[in-house]
């Protein structure tokens, strides 16, 4: 059928995967293009309408704060209540 | 925010050239492809549906035939608790914080997202009845040059008219002046032979009273005095005779 670098990622089976993230672009303009691609997704679906709505920018915002905690785990990992999980 | 990054740093790993971006190179030419005249498709009325404001509805539909409608509250309940009781997400002074400017954001975007989201369409309906306003204006002016234009036209054909009437004045002054002449020339010829008939006439008539004059001037000389002498002798005679006659007559 179909080459797996050519199909949507929803297609590609589970045992696939690690043949699919192989066949991809790593090179800087794949990189490049495949974050242009995504921006572009996000915004035309949820910014770049006529009526939007807290979504899209409470999403980024959300983002935002996620990763940045993420970042500041190793911080905030000595204000833990237990030692042991 | 790294959506801005993209945007900044975009053209300038496009431009490869030495020369940089700000200058056009001959080599490159514009608007050499197809020019297509589809007209740009509206931007979609709605952004994508979000639950909670957070949650793209896309993960409910994803789940919804495996789990039913309850599974992705589940899947976040379990997320919650796992995250908590490992302590992957800690309680600290900042959840705190994080949930107070999380009510007060929430409460104030429950109030006042209506009114600012109609502040902000009435906003972009004035840009947008402006911009139509310079367009529908472009349109009626360019419409108005289009009857102009065909008035034009029509005002273009009928000059055939004018110049039909022109060659109907050039015609007619063409015969007047034709018609002039001949009567010049008619009336200068008819002169002309006026005079010599009148030339004619006073000959005639010149002759004849010289004639006469002649005749009158040659009898006259003619009466020698013996001839008058005699012609009053007999003339006298015949009065005598006639005064007898008369007498007589007049007696009887």
């Amino acid at each position: 059928a179909v080459p797996i670098s050519q199909r949507r990622l929803m297609d590609v089976k589970l045992g696939e995967l690690p043949n699919w993230a192989a066949s991809r672009d790593f090179t800087p303009n794949g990189i490049l293009s495949a974050v242009r691609r995504g921006h572009d997704r996000f915004y035309n679906k949820y910014i770049n309408v006529k009526k939007g709505g807290i979504g899209g920018v409470a999403m980024l915002l959300t983002g935002y704060v996620v990763l940045s905690y993420i970042w500041e785990y190793d911080h905030i990992k000595h204000d833990r209540w237990r030692k042991y999980h | 925010m790294l959506s801005r990054l993209i945007l900044v740093s975009a053209p300038v790993l496009k431009s490869s050239a030495p020369l940089g971006a700000g200058l056009v190179q001959a080599s490159r030419s514009f608007h050499t492809g197809q020019q297509s005249l589809a007209p740009v498709p509206a931007l979609p009325e709605k952004g994508g549906k979000v639950r909670f404001g957070l949650i793209p509805e896309e993960i409910f539909q994803f789940l919804y035939p495996k789990t039913g409608v309850t599974g992705p509250y589940v899947l976040g309940t379990g997320l919650l608790t796992y995250l908590l009781s490992k302590e992957i997400y800690v309680i600290n002074h900042e959840t705190f914080a994080a949930a107070s400017i999380g009510i007060v954001i929430v409460y104030g975007i429950k109030k006042f997202g209506p009114s600012v989201a109609a502040f902000a369409d009435k906003l972009n309906d004035e840009k947008v009845a402006k911009v139509q306003e310079v367009k529908g204006l472009a349109v009626s002016n360019l419409q108005q040059a289009i009857e102009d234009e065909k008035k034009e036209q029509w005002r273009a054909e009928g000059r055939q008219n004018l110049f039909d009437a022109k060659r109907n004045n050039v015609a007619m002054l063409l015969e007047i002046n034709y018609r002039e002449r001949l009567h010049m020339v008619t009336s200068e010829v008819k002169k002309r032979l006026d005079y010599q008939i009148a030339l004619q006439n006073l000959q005639r008539r010149m002759e004849q009273e010289h004639l006469v004059s002649w005749v009158e001037k040659s009898v006259v000389k003619s009466i020698t005095p013996q001839q008058e002498k005699e012609s009053i002798a007999k003339c006298i005679t015949d009065l005598k005779m006639l005064a007898k006659i008369e007498q007589a007559r007049a007696t009887v």
